[in-house]
């Protein structure tokens, strides 16, 4: 099998194969860390930070308080825990207006509805809106918009309720 | 081989090079015209076949598309020496543009209805191609290719339409880079990488910029000679022929210049003129400067994934904005190499029965669209439960439609004894006439909120 063996031909191919294969690599590394800087141009559109949007009191239960640069509604619950609801439908991104008369949240994109809880009561919206952390300190209400939490319904766990005084 | 052709074919008394032309002084006028048949003949076969100069040969949708391909890179050339990709400035640039440039408005109408009119003409093309069986052996590369182009359109008509930054585009481009979202594993980061963050912000502006004005048209520029060479190495484009029909042998030629080349400047001269015109009359659409707290009511998707929108309010997200334009362009892309019974390249939807398939198809098309969009409408707002799930919402909607489609395949095999080409046909047209009922019912029955309305 004299055909087999590695002529100068075949060697000569294999060198150019495996240096096409080297110039792929590179080519790939080059084009993955150009369009990944680690310092990227533009900070985040959404870096999150630490709202003190008000005492407990301001709040009445039953109502939503929307927070235009922090992109999130306070949401009072009808038992008195509190709600951070992001403003983003999770079905398309579109931004949820409140409508008070209706008590919920309807997506003007795709018509997906929200109640007071953010659960879904009108598809096409896949799942619950997200929420961020809330804590209360001192009757004061702080929401964490670096902190989402992603949910498929709403569970009465989520609610954050003042300490009992 | 076209030099064959030419002799073979038959040719009147005028079409014969007249002596005296030869003899006549090489002039100037004589001399630029000879470049320019010298030049035009790298396209052309010296002399084509008389039956494909009827416009109902190919409806002459090639030459509209190239002519508004010219005119996207002409105007397009001209834009940018105006507009600013950067979200400060962009708004106020095109504001600036339609209000204090001369001819600015005219330029951006051209720029904006040439985009929209290119996407008809090379669908309506598609359909041609098509429906005269176009796609067979040895076309079978430029049909993909075809595709490929028609990608391309759309990509460059989906990165313009953020650049403006207004209302409109923002959130038509927020609601169609979420459907990424629904896309597992790959989804996410790819969503990151095409806005450079989570919503669209500068790095987003700037990525849809350079797809728009370098990438786009640089992959233009290499795949549409491409596809004009493989109509050449294919022979030229189908010949016209009635059902059966044997064509003439030997074919009644006549030559590229002038005839082929008067009538695709008539087209030319048509397409420019209803350009301009319509230019004139209506501005494109501008709304307020992008707010990204504000998503107006309705938001809607671009006019040419509104198909895909109405699928969106039917369907899970997974199967309405991936498994479905999947499945479809799969199909599309597999259609020449499917084991077809015949090969009728030029003649209208391959055969008598083939018509009468068709037909039925388009009208089942639209009614069972229309019906299936009012039933599932009533339904939803019947009952206003919490949303199905992926499997109640998603995958058994979606069995039901490939149900209907094998059924529907089953039907024309079986009890109507189609061969496959008719099968395959009316198939097409079912889904084809499907998705054009769902962009018309998102363009024009979508009011407030998404409901269904009359004349919205």
């Amino acid at each position: 099998m004299t055909a087999d063996k590695l002529n100068r031909r075949k060697f000569l191919n294999r060198v150019w194969a495996g240096l096409g294969i080297v110039a792929a690599a590179e080519a790939v590394a080059f084009l993955s860390g150009y369009f990944s800087p680690r310092k990227p141009r533009y900070s985040p559109t959404d870096p999150g930070e630490v709202f003190t949007v008000g005492a407990v009191d301001d709040f009445e239960p039953g109502t939503v308080t929307a927070f235009v640069r922090g992109k999130f509604y306070l949401a009072r619950i009808g038992n008195g825990g509190f709600l951070a609801l992001s403003r983003t439908c999770t079905h398309l991104g579109c931004t949820v207006p409140w409508v008070a008369d209706e008590q919920r949240f309807v997506c003007p994109c795709h018509a997906s509805a929200f109640d007071i809880n953010g659960d879904v009561i009108e598809p096409p919206a896949p799942r619950a809106m997200d929420l961020f952390e809330v804590s209360i300190e001192n009757d004061m209400v702080r929401v964490d918009t670096g902190r989402r939490l992603k949910r498929t319904a709403f569970e009465a766990s989520q609610a954050v309720y003042p300490e009992a005084t | 081989m076209s030099l064959n052709r030419l002799k073979g074919g038959q040719m009147n008394a005028s079409e014969r090079a007249p002596a005296s032309n030869r003899t006549r002084a090489m002039n100037g006028s004589a001399d630029s015209r000879k470049y320019l048949r010298n030049f035009l003949l790298h396209f052309r076969p010296a002399a084509v076949p008389e039956r494909v100069l009827h416009i109902s040969a190919t409806w002459a949708l090639g030459v509209a598309s190239t002519t508004l391909l010219a005119v996207l890179v002409l105007t397009g050339f001209l834009l940018k020496f105006v507009y600013e990709p950067n979200p400060t400035h962009a708004y106020d640039s095109i504001v600036y543009l339609v209000g204090d440039v001369p001819y600015g408005q005219l330029l951006r109408n051209m720029h904006r209805w040439s985009g929209y009119a290119i996407l008809l003409t090379a669908f309506l093309h598609l359909l041609r191609v098509f429906y005269t069986s176009a796609f067979h052996a040895p076309r079978q590369l430029n049909w993909i290719v075809g595709l490929g182009l028609f990608a391309a359109i759309v990509l460059s008509n989906f990165t313009g339409y953020l650049l403006p930054w207004d209302q409109i585009s923002y959130w038509a481009i927020t609601i169609s880079t979420s459907m990424l979202d629904y896309l597992p594993w790959l989804g996410p980061p790819l969503k990151q990488f095409i806005l450079g963050g989570t919503e669209p912000g500068p790095a987003t502006l700037m990525n849809f910029y350079a797809i728009h004005t370098a990438i786009v048209p640089v992959a233009l520029l290499f795949l549409l000679p491409f596809h004009f060479w493989r109509i050449r190495k294919a022979g030229g484009i189908v010949i016209p022929r009635g059902v059966d029909e044997q064509l003439p042998d030997p074919l009644p030629m006549a030559r590229t210049v002038p005839h082929l080349v008067t009538r695709e400047i008539a087209m030319v001269l048509v397409v420019l003129a209803a350009l301009v015109s319509a230019s004139m009359v209506f501005n494109a659409p501008l709304a307020e400067q992008a707010n990204p707290g504000m998503s107006p009511n309705p938001t809607k998707a671009p006019w040419y994934f509104m198909g895909i929108q109405e699928i969106l309010m039917h369907f899970h997200p997974l199967f309405a904005a991936v498994v479905i334009p999947l499945a479809l362009t799969a199909a599309l892309l597999c259609i020449p190499w499917y084991r077809f019974d015949s090969r009728p390249a030029g003649t209208w939807f391959v055969s008598r029965k083939g018509r009468a398939t068709a037909l039925a198809a388009a009208v089942t098309g639209f009614i069972v669209t229309v019906a299936a969009v009012l039933v599932d409408d009533l339904l939803l707002s019947a009952n206003g439960q919490a949303s199905p799930g992926m499997i109640q919402n998603g995958l058994l909607p979606f069995a039901g439609v490939i149900a209907f489609c094998i059924a529907f395949h089953f039907l024309l095999r079986k009890r109507f004894d189609c061969n496959r080409n008719e099968a395959v046909q009316a198939l097409f047209t079912l889904l084809m006439v499907s998705f054009v009922t769902l962009t018309l019912i998102g363009t024009w029955f979508r009011g407030p909120g998404m409901q269904l309305t009359w004349g919205g």
